[in-house]
C-alpha cells in the first residue's frame, strides 16, 4: 500500500524509566527502517531526531514504568494526545526491573544508592502505564522482539488487530526443537509460564527461560513452583526466580508473596 | 527580566538524540558563563540497592538491563568482578568469544552513535533520517551505517542469542558455546565491514571541526598487548596507574542537587574525559597497522585534545573492531567445555571494562551464601558529567553572537560528543540557557 507523504499517519516514541533497549529496536530494524519511514511519519522521537511535529499523533509506542509523580502526569498529557497507544517492552507493560521496589519500602534503597536522598523524588512503586491509562495494545519483552514490533506497526497500518499468539515459551521450544532443559537436566525454566514471542532463546542456549516476556495467557504458576520446591529448591531462590523482569506482572506477584513469608 | 542584572536564560528543555532523559540550562552574564547544569531527570531505578540479596549468577542478567544500548559492558563488568572474586581465569576460545561480543557491541553501539545520533549535527539535520532523504549520497551513508551497525548486532545475536540484553554470558563463560561454522557467515560480511568503516572514518574526518581543545586528563584501561576492550589496569594522562582494588581510593562520587546521576572526580585534582578519545589518547601504541594507517589518514595526531573530533575517534575504533572481530573467528576453535568450574566464595570482587563510553567500573560484596551484600556500578557517563559542563563554560563564550536556536543546537552538539548514556547514568537531557548581562561596563 503506497501512502501519500502529506497524510502519512504520525508516530511517536516516549520514554519512562526504561534501558532505553525497547526504543531501541526500533532503530535496529536496520532493513526496515526507511522503509518504514516512507509509510510512517516519526513525529516526536527524541533519541532520534531533534525535529518536534506537533500532536496529535495516530500511534504512540511507550518504553518505561511510571516511578515518579511528574510522569504519573506526564503518562496522562500522552493518553490526551495519541490516538493509539501501545507500551512496548516489560517496564511500561509490567513495570520492569525496577518494581522490585513494589516488595520493600523505597525509603530504604535511597539512602544505598544517594548520599543526600533529599535531592531524590520518586514513587514508592514503578508501574505498568496500564495502571494509569488505557492502552491500547501491550507488545511484552525485556527487550520486545523487533520482528513483533515490525507486526505491531504494519497491523496499525492496515487497521488490523497485531498477531502476537498468548501462548507458553514451550510451545515455541517444540517448534524450534530444542530438547527440554527441565525434563532432560533439571533445569529451572519459567518457560512454562511465560508468553512466547522471543523465540526460545534461552533453552536454545542451554538454560532455562527467566521471564523476560512475562505471564503467558492462564499460567499456572502453583504447579511450576511446586514441583521446584519438591524438588528440593530453596523457598527464597522460588521468590528470586518468580521476581526478575516482570516481578510486579499479577500472576508472578500473587505468587511470590504466597512464599515470600 | 528586569534592569540591568536582567538574565538570559535558553534551556533545551528534552536534549535530543542521547539514550536518556536530560535537560541543559545554561546562565550567561554578558558573554560569561555564570552556570551549567547538565540535568539528568532520568528517573533512579537503584540497581545497586535491588541486586542486594540476589544471587551472584543472577547479577549479569539484571546489570544487563541498565543499559539497552551497551548490555555488555555490564554484563562483563560484573562477571569479571565476580570471577576476580572466586580467583577464576578465563582463557583461550572463551576470552575471544567474549573479546568478540564486546566487538560487536562496539560496532552496533558507535555505528548508531557516529552516523545516526552525532553526524546530523555536523551537517545541519534534525536526525539522520533527514539527512538520508536530503542527498542520494548521504542516504547511501546512512544505508551504509546502517548494515555496520547490523553486522555489530548480528554478532551480539548470535554469540549472544539476540541483540539486546544477550542471554548467554555467564560467570565462567558462557552457556553454549557456537561451533565454528555457526561464526562463518559473519565472515563475508566482516569483509565488506572492514571496508565500510574505513569509508565511515574517512567521512567523519571529512567534516568541519569547531576550534576547540581543553586539557583533560584522560582515563582509560591499559592493557599488556591489546587495545583495551574487556580488561586492564586503569591509567591516565596526569600519571595515575592503578589495579582495580585502588578505583575507590582514587576516585570519588559526588551527588550534586539538580541530577539523578552521580558525579564522578579523581580526588585531590577534579574532573576527567572517559570514552574514545581517552582511550585512543593512552593506547594509541597499541593500534594495528591498519587502523593506525586510517588513523593517520584521518589527520588524528599522538594526542586528540578536540572533543568534537570524537565522532573519528569512534568510527575509527568501529573499524578496531571489525578487524578484531575477523582475527578471532580466523582462529577460533569450539572449546570442549562452554565453562570454567569454579567455586563460589564470599568477599569482595572488582570489574572494569571499556563501555563503548568509557571505563564501566563494578564492585561486589558476596556473602558466604553467594549473594549479594553490597553493588557499587560507576558508569561512563556519570564520569564525564562534570566535564561535559566544563567544556560549554569553555566553548559556550565563543558562539554567544550566534542567533538563539543556532547557540542551542552548538550546545546539543557539544553535549553529544560524548554520546551521554543517560539511561546508564540514570536518564534525560534538556538545555536552558540563560543570559544576564555582565553589567553597565560590558551593556
Amino acid at each position: 500500500m503506497k501512502i501519500d507523504k502529506k497524510t502519512r499517519p504520525k508516530l511517536a516514541v516516549w520514554k519512562f524509566s526504561s534501558c532505553d533497549g525497547c526504543q531501541l529496536s526500533l532503530l535496529d530494524c536496520e532493513d526496515e527502517l526507511l522503509a518504514l519511514t516512507d509509510q510512517i511519519e516519526i513525529a516526536n522521537f527524541p533519541e532520534a531526531s531533534r525535529a518536534v511535529v506537533k500532536g496529535p499523533y495516530d500511534l504512540s509506542l511507550v518504553e518505561g514504568s511510571i516511578t515518579t509523580s511528574h510522569d504519573a502526569e506526564r503518562i496522562q498529557e500522552v493518553r490526551r494526545v495519541s490516538k493509539h497507544l501501545v507500551t512496548i517492552g516489560a517496564c511500561a507493560t509490567a513495570g520492569g526491573i525496577q518494581a522490585l521496589r513494589n516488595f520493600t519500602d523505597v525509603r530504604e534503597l535511597i539512602p544505598l544508592v544517594y548520599a543526600r536522598p533529599e535531592y531524590i523524588s520518586t514513587l514508592g512503586s514503578s508501574t505498568p502505564i496500564s495502571s494509569h491509562v488505557l492502552v491500547d495494545f501491550e507488545l511484552n519483552g525485556c527487550p520486545i522482539n523487533k520482528a513483533q514490533l515490525v507486526e505491531v506497526i504494519s497491523a496499525f497500518l492496515h487497521g488490523r488487530k497485531p498477531v502476537t499468539p498468548g501462548h507458553s515459551v514451550c510451545i515455541e521450544c517444540k517448534r524450534r526443537g530444542n530438547v527440554c532443559v527441565t525434563v532432560v537436566r533439571g533445569e529451572p525454566c519459567l518457560g512454562p509460564l511465560v508468553h512466547a514471542g522471543c523465540g526460545a532463546i534461552c533453552p536454545s542456549y542451554n538454560r532455562g527461560c527467566y521471564g523476560c516476556f512475562g505471564p503467558m495467557e492462564t499460567p499456572n504458576p502453583a504447579a511450576l513452583s511446586a514441583m521446584w520446591l519438591a524438588g528440593g529448591m530453596a523457598t527464597d531462590e522460588v521468590v528470586r526466580r518468580l521476581r526478575g523482569f516482570t516481578a510486579a506482572a499479577e500472576p508472578f506477584r500473587k505468587e511470590s508473596e504466597r512464599h515470600d513469608r | 527580566m528586569t534592569g540591568k542584572m536582567k538574565e538570559k536564560t535558553i534551556r533545551v528543555g528534552y536534549l535530543a538524540r542521547v539514550e536518556g532523559e536530560g535537560a541543559l540550562h545554561l546562565r550567561l552574564k554578558g558573554d560569561e558563563v555564570a552556570e551549567v547544569r547538565l540535568e539528568i531527570f532520568e528517573p533512579p531505578r537503584f540497581f545497586e540497592a535491588l541486586l542486594r540479596g540476589r544471587g551472584y549468577a543472577e547479577v549479569p542478567d539484571i546489570t544487563a538491563r541498565i543499559c539497552g544500548i551497551c548490555p555488555i559492558a555490564y554484563q562483563m563488568g560484573s562477571i569479571q568482578a565476580m570471577e576476580s572474586l572466586f580467583g577464576l581465569q578465563v582463557t583461550g576460545p572463551l576470552r575471544d568469544l567474549r573479546r568478540l561480543i564486546y566487538c560487536g557491541e562496539w560496532i552496533e553501539s558507535h555505528v548508531l552513535h557516529v552516523a545516526m545520533l552525532h553526524a546530523p549535527d555536523f551537517l545541519g539535520y534534525e536526525d539522520s533520517i533527514r539527512m538520508a532523504r536530503d542527498k542520494p549520497e548521504l542516504a547511501e551513508t546512512v544505508r551504509m551505517a546502517l548494515r555496520l551497525k547490523k553486522l555489530g548486532n548480528e554478532i551480539l545475536r548470535v554469540v549472544g542469542g539476540r541483540e539486546v540484553h544477550p542471554v548467554n554470558l555467564r560467570v565462567g563463560g558462557f552457556y553454549r558455546v557456537p561451533a565454528r561454522s555457526e561464526l562463518a557467515p559473519l565472515r563475508a560480511e566482516l569483509d565488506w565491514g572492514l571496508e565500510a568503516a574505513q569509508r565511515l572514518v574517512s567521512w567523519t574526518a571529512g567534516f568541519q571541526f569547531p576550534e576547540f581543545e581543553r586539557d583533560y586528563e584522560f582515563v582509560a584501561l591499559r592493557h599488556a598487548d591489546e587495545y583495551p576492550i574487556a580488561e586492564g589496569r586503569i591509567v591516565s594522562s596526569g600519571g595515575l596507574d592503578i589495579g582495580l582494588t585502588e578505583y575507590d581510593e582514587t576516585f570519588r562520587e559526588e551527588q550534586v542537587p539538580h541530577s539523578n546521576a552521580l558525579h564522578s572526580v579523581i580526588v585531590g585534582r577534579g574532573p576527567y574525559h572517559v570514552g574514545p578519545l581517552a582511550r585512543y589518547n593512552l593506547n594509541r601504541d597499541r593500534l594495528s597497522p591498519l587502523v593506525r594507517e586510517a588513523a593517520e589518514a584521518a589527520g588524528l595526531g599522538e594526542v586528540v585534545r578536540n572533543p568534537f573530533r570524537s565522532v573519528i575517534v569512534r568510527s575509527l575504533e568501529a573499524l578496531l573492531a571489525v578487524e578484531e572481530a575477523i582475527r578471532i573467528i580466523d582462529r577460533y576453535e569450539m572449546p570442549d567445555r562452554s565453562v570454567v568450574d569454579y567455586e563460589v566464595r564470599p568477599g569482595v570482587g572488582y570489574g572494569c571494562t571499556e563501555a563503548p563510553r568509557g571505563i564501566c567500573y563494578h564492585r561486589y560484596t558476596i556473602d558466604s551464601a553467594g549473594l549479594v551484600a553490597d553493588a557499587k556500578i560507576v558508569p561512563p557517563t556519570s564520569q564525564n558529567q562534570k566535564t561535559i559542563e566544563d567544556d560549554l563554560r569553555g566553548f559556550v563564550p565563543r558562539y554567544l553572537d550566534l542567533p538563539e536556536d543556532q547557540l542551542v543546537w552548538q550546545c546539543e552538539q557539544a553535549v553529544r560528543n560524548y554520546d551521554p548514556c543517560i539511561s546508564c547514568a540514570t536518564h534525560f537531557l534538556k538545555l536552558e540557557i540563560e543570559r544576564e548581562p555582565a553589567g553597565p561596563e560590558v551593556g
